[in-house]
């Protein structure tokens, strides 16, 4: 059953006068607890199909379903309500705040919950340690490593128990070591935890982990690969 | 509360900049309560007065005198029921720098036209028996270090000479309005050192009834209009109001100083939240991106300008409060019973909110209408 539909969906952005038709009618599904990677040149449209999905951008027509609601219709208000709950955002440069801790970087998708106090700190610390992160709780962003950050940006991903995670580049400022361990990482959240995980690179390895490979080139789906037994 | 984490370590972001903007709107709360207190108290003292006391003085002007012969015409006029009269004596005590009022009465009379000014009976009956006593306002025990029982020696400026006087008494007013640095001296002794001149400076008259004001104060002036020193006539209340209207200008300076710092410190607190939100857009970015809604950070970002102006306002406002009454302070003994008033704290908080909300709403409106993709694309 697919998790995330993309029906006849265009998107134009206007610079000056001049207008960028980065899709012109794509459609796609991607089935709920698969990990996919787009891939693609730079330009290819491969962020701005992720920023769809997790509603942060409108489609200039066509509509984007996630979990049977349309994501395309919602009204600013309806679309950050929508995302706490069911979309966890990874981004290239981590985007921790730096002025709160490890723990409160990953409580921050909790404040928007009505959990207690008590359960918040539960789920906090079951989010950094699926990271391996439980003693680093107290630190602050600038005394933890690239890839340790990116970790505790996962964590704060995946502590609201969102069905979708999106990560945009998430390897890209890691040194090679840490980004295994973030691939790892995400491939452990895909089987053992079903998330559905849907991440940009252009990282061959990275692609790699992914059971299913979507290549984009000037808006269009130019090449489709599949793991062995995985969904489509 | 479950944000004030985040409020918290916002604030804390650049702390110097945090303390220096509550530093800015607390002084400008302290001068705005300071300049305020200056007007009320200046409303408070033209108020003053008892509606059953008339003032007479010489229609030419406060500074020429009346004959001292006119107090037994003035007592017989139907409806005054005491009479008493001062003169303005104008001496300086040591170096001259600390001014208080000082004046020469017919002490009997005064005292009992104003019973709000409280002495102790032995006190009173010491001051009315001895010719060089003199009755000071209790303020002055603590300026000049003076005691009962003590001589000093006043420097006459209007009257040369040096004047020696016992202090026999320490009043204490019951009305706020009342100075209480001022100190009184016997007329006898002023008129008899300078010669039996028999001038005094304005009467006093208590009257029996509120009601009769106009009509015995028209009854005086008319009494002396055709003499060589006519006089002008009206209640107390409004012989104070004329000293006050004199500052009616300051007033309006105070005012205008006033709103002008309060100006002045909102184009400083404005700049400094929207730099604040302006270093932000990429941690608003993300926060929206997480599910924060527009109204959320909307709210954040005004609450953070409300914990810095609401901050500064507590101390500015708390700081004048006690300062002032700490060294009860009356300004050399122009300003009896300086206090901030509990409208104008009123008022310095309903300051604090507008500021909140002008320095506010900019940077709060523009991390709500944020547009996420663009921001996060002009920070990477």
């Amino acid at each position: 059953m697919p998790l995330v539909e993309i029906r006849d969906v265009t998107k134009t952005f206007s610079r000056d006068a001049e207008r960028i038709d980065v899709f012109n009618g794509l459609s796609m599904e991607i089935e709920q607890g698969s990990f996919t990677a787009l891939m693609g040149p730079s330009g290819s449209g491969k962020s701005t199909l992720l920023n769809l999905i997790a509603g942060l951008d409108r489609p200039t027509s066509g509509t984007v379903t996630v979990g049977g609601a349309v994501v395309s219709g919602m009204s600013p208000a309806e679309l950050a309500t929508w995302r706490a709950r069911n979309v966890g955002f990874v981004f290239q440069q981590f985007n921790l705040l730096p002025v709160l801790t490890a723990y409160q970087n990953v409580e921050l998708p909790l404040l928007l919950t009505r959990l207690s106090k008590k359960e918040r700190d539960e789920r906090i610390r079951i989010a950094l340690g699926v990271v391996g992160l439980d003693d680093r709780l107290r630190h602050y962003p600038r005394q933890l490593s690239g890839g340790q950050e990116q970790r505790v940006a996962i964590a704060r991903a995946i502590v609201a128990d969102p069905t979708l995670v999106l990560l945009d580049e998430p390897t890209g400022q890691l040194d090679a070591k840490s980004s295994q361990e973030v691939l790892s990482l995400l491939s452990r959240l895909n089987a053992e935890f079903g998330k559905t995980i849907i991440i940009v690179t252009h990282d061959p390895h990275a692609a790699a982990r992914a059971r299913r490979q979507l290549h984009l080139e000037k808006g269009t789906f130019v090449e489709q690969a599949m793991a062995a037994g995985a969904p489509a | 509360m479950k944000f004030w984490t985040l409020l918290r370590a916002n604030l804390g972001r650049h702390r110097r900049r945090t303390f220096l903007t509550i530093a800015s709107v607390a002084l400008a709360l302290f001068l705005f309560a300071s300049l305020r207190t200056v007007v009320t108290t200046l409303g408070a003292a033209s108020r003053f007065g008892s509606a059953r006391r008339l003032v007479a003085t010489n229609a030419t002007g406060i500074v020429f005198p009346l004959p001292i012969a006119y107090a037994n015409r003035l007592a017989a006029i139907p409806g005054v029921e005491r009479v008493s009269w001062a003169n303005w004596f104008g001496g300086q005590y040591g170096d001259g720098k600390r001014f208080f009022a000082n004046f020469a009465v017919d002490a009997r009379s005064y005292l009992d036209i104003y019973p709000e000014m409280q002495v102790p009976a032995d006190q009173k009956a010491a001051f009315l028996a001895d010719r060089s006593g003199a009755l000071i306002g209790n303020r002055l025990l603590d300026v000049f270090g003076w005691r009962v029982g003590q001589n000093v020696t006043l420097r006459g400026t209007i009257f040369p000479g040096d004047w020696t006087f016992t202090i026999r008494g320490v009043y204490t007013p019951a009305d706020k309005a009342i100075n209480d640095d001022a100190m009184m001296f016997h007329f006898a002794y002023l008129d008899e050192k300078t010669g039996r001149q028999g001038l005094a400076g304005w009467y006093i008259m208590e009257i029996d009834s509120a009601e009769h004001a106009p009509a015995i104060a028209k009854t005086v002036d008319d009494m002396f209009r055709n003499s060589t020193a006519p006089t002008k006539t009206g209640t107390e209340q409004a012989f104070n109001a004329s000293f006050a209207t004199m500052w009616g200008n300051v007033s309006l300076l105070m005012n205008t100083i006033g709103m002008a710092v309060v100006f002045a410190i909102l184009l400083v607190t404005a700049n400094a939240m929207m730099m604040s939100a302006r270093e932000r857009t990429r941690e608003l970015a993300v926060l929206k991106t997480i599910g924060f809604t527009d109204r959320r950070l909307f709210g954040l970002v005004m609450a953070e300008a409300g914990i810095i102006t609401v901050t500064g306002a507590v101390l500015g406002l708390g700081a004048a409060k006690l300062l002032y009454r700490a060294t009860n302070f009356n300004a050399g003994g122009f300003l009896p019973g300086f206090d901030v008033t509990p409208a104008t704290f009123l008022l310095g908080g309903a300051v604090a909110l507008a500021l909140m909300l002008a320095s506010g709403i900019v940077p709060a409106a523009r991390a709500a209408r944020l547009p996420v993709v663009a921001a996060l694309r002009n920070v990477e």
